[in-house]
């Protein structure tokens, strides 16, 4: 029993004396993050493969880069809590398939546009990081990531297109599929597989 | 005359925001956490319908169209055209919204892009870095301490709140195009939007049918999105419209 307290003391000593670099998400870490992710988003778009092909890669950078998981619960919404937990499941991977392929339908509107960070703020226990898109022949527009360590490394959750919660549309969207379907979510799920 | 016109029209806009004002009214605690506030749910998602169907048949063709065969230079010019047309009225409401820095903007704008840019045509205002200035009466009765209001959808023209509808009423009616003794031609204000309007429906066609077409509420998806951005414009983004992201419960996703 001594040495159990002990060997946890200790070790919560240790961790304590980790460099905090390794623990808490700075905003440095955030900026890196949608940096990388947004090169990750270019080097697919310029890579010149076929629509299909894309959008494999679009999601496998969706499930590397955000929170998956926190995404995929509050786009179900209260409906959540009906939800088995196989049903949990398979909504989150439908509904990850069906935001790589929404959004990443729309790439052409990406080619030779570029995302510049333009500032990093901590906003309780997260970061904001804002970007101007510049979009050939458009003029300039507000991006904004949500960056979280909530899993344990630093993922963005959420982002803003000129003040537009993209997390929030998507319940709204998730929300009124469900309606349609009276609330089955087995069809919704079923559904959001075959939906582009 | 031309005046006493003018702020008749202002006088009727502020008597409608008084009375729309008076009518349904949000909590303040719904309006603190970002809530939308449609009491007239019904109308308004007939009205969507209709401007669905002008759209369709009307709207989104002629806009393709329009896209297709002008070239996108055109197109742009077109477009600046439009906006150098209401830089009067938006120097009159930067005005009113007691903000000189952008009424001199939108002056400054209006000489430039008019003498240097071919009547407007061009915008070589930007090319001298004079920021785009982007406000309406909407915006004034904002400055002025007007709320939101409940969210309106117009007909042929789109999603609105009682206090932005005030101010399209109030803005076509006092823009000082609308008065000139010089005006080359009736409601070529009015023309030169819609042709703007055509230039970003068909070139924004991708995002405006997914919203319009592709989703399973369009209406609830284009009330949310214009709320968002009209708040977003304005400065009125809540604080405590903000998610905590460790408070959810994500277990089994």
């Amino acid at each position: 029993m001594m040495y159990r307290r002990m060997f946890l003391s200790g070790l919560s000593a240790t961790i304590a004396a980790l460099p905090q670099t390794l623990w808490a998400l700075s905003a440095n870490s955030a900026e890196k993050l949608v940096i990388a992710l947004v090169n990750d988003i270019n080097k697919v778009i310029d890579s010149q493969k076929s629509e299909q092909a894309m959008y494999k890669d679009f999601e496998r950078i969706f499930k590397k880069y955000s929170d998956t998981s926190y995404i995929s619960a509050y786009a179900l919404g209260v409906d959540a809590r009906r939800a088995t937990s196989a049903q949990k499941k398979a909504f989150s991977k439908a509904f990850q398939g069906y935001i790589a392929r929404r959004y990443g339908k729309r790439f052409r509107e990406f080619i030779g546009g570029r995302l510049e960070v333009d500032s990093v703020k901590q906003v309780k226990k997260w970061y904001e990081v804002s970007t101007i898109a510049h979009l050939k022949g458009q003029a300039p527009f507000d991006v904004t990531f949500q960056v979280s360590d909530r899993t344990g490394k630093a993922k963005f959750y959420n982002m803003f297109i000129e003040g537009v919660n993209l997390l929030l549309t998507e319940r709204t969207e998730i929300g009124a599929m469900l309606d349609r379907r009276k609330g089955d979510i087995d069809k919704l799920i079923a559904d959001l597989k075959k939906l582009s | 005359m031309t005046l006493t016109l003018r702020q008749i029209s202002l006088l009727v806009a502020l008597l409608l925001t008084g009375l729309i004002a008076g009518c349904a009214r949000q909590s303040p605690e719904a309006r603190a956490a970002g809530e939308v506030f449609d009491p007239h749910e019904e109308v308004n998602r007939s009205i969507h319908g209709f401007n669905l169907s002008v759209d369709r048949a009307i709207f989104r063709p002629a806009s393709s169209g329009y896209v297709s065969v002008v070239p996108p230079e055109i197109v742009t010019s077109f477009g600046l055209f439009a906006e150098n047309l209401s830089m009067p009225g938006q120097a009159v409401n930067a005005l009113l919204q007691g903000d000189l820095p952008k009424t001199g903007l939108a002056l400054s704008r209006l000489l430039i892009n008019t003498v240097l840019g071919m009547g407007g045509l061009f915008d070589p205002a930007s090319d001298f870095s004079i920021p785009r200035v982007d406000t309406n009466f909407g915006e004034t009765l904002h400055v002025w301490g007007f709320g939101e209001g409940a969210y309106v959808e117009i007909p042929l023209y789109g999603p609105s709140t009682t206090r932005d509808a005030v101010g399209v009423f109030a803005d076509f009616f006092t823009n000082p195009i609308t008065f000139a003794k010089q005006n080359p031609a009736d409601n070529i204000g009015v023309y030169a939007e819609i042709v703007r309007r055509m230039g970003d429906r068909g070139n924004y066609s991708a995002t405006i049918d997914s919203i319009l077409y592709e989703s399973a509420d369009s209406y609830a998806q284009a009330r949310l999105i214009y709320l968002q951005n009209r708040r977003f414009e304005l400065g009125e983004v809540s604080e405590i419209a903000e998610i905590d992201p460790f408070e959810l419960d994500t277990e089994g996703f």
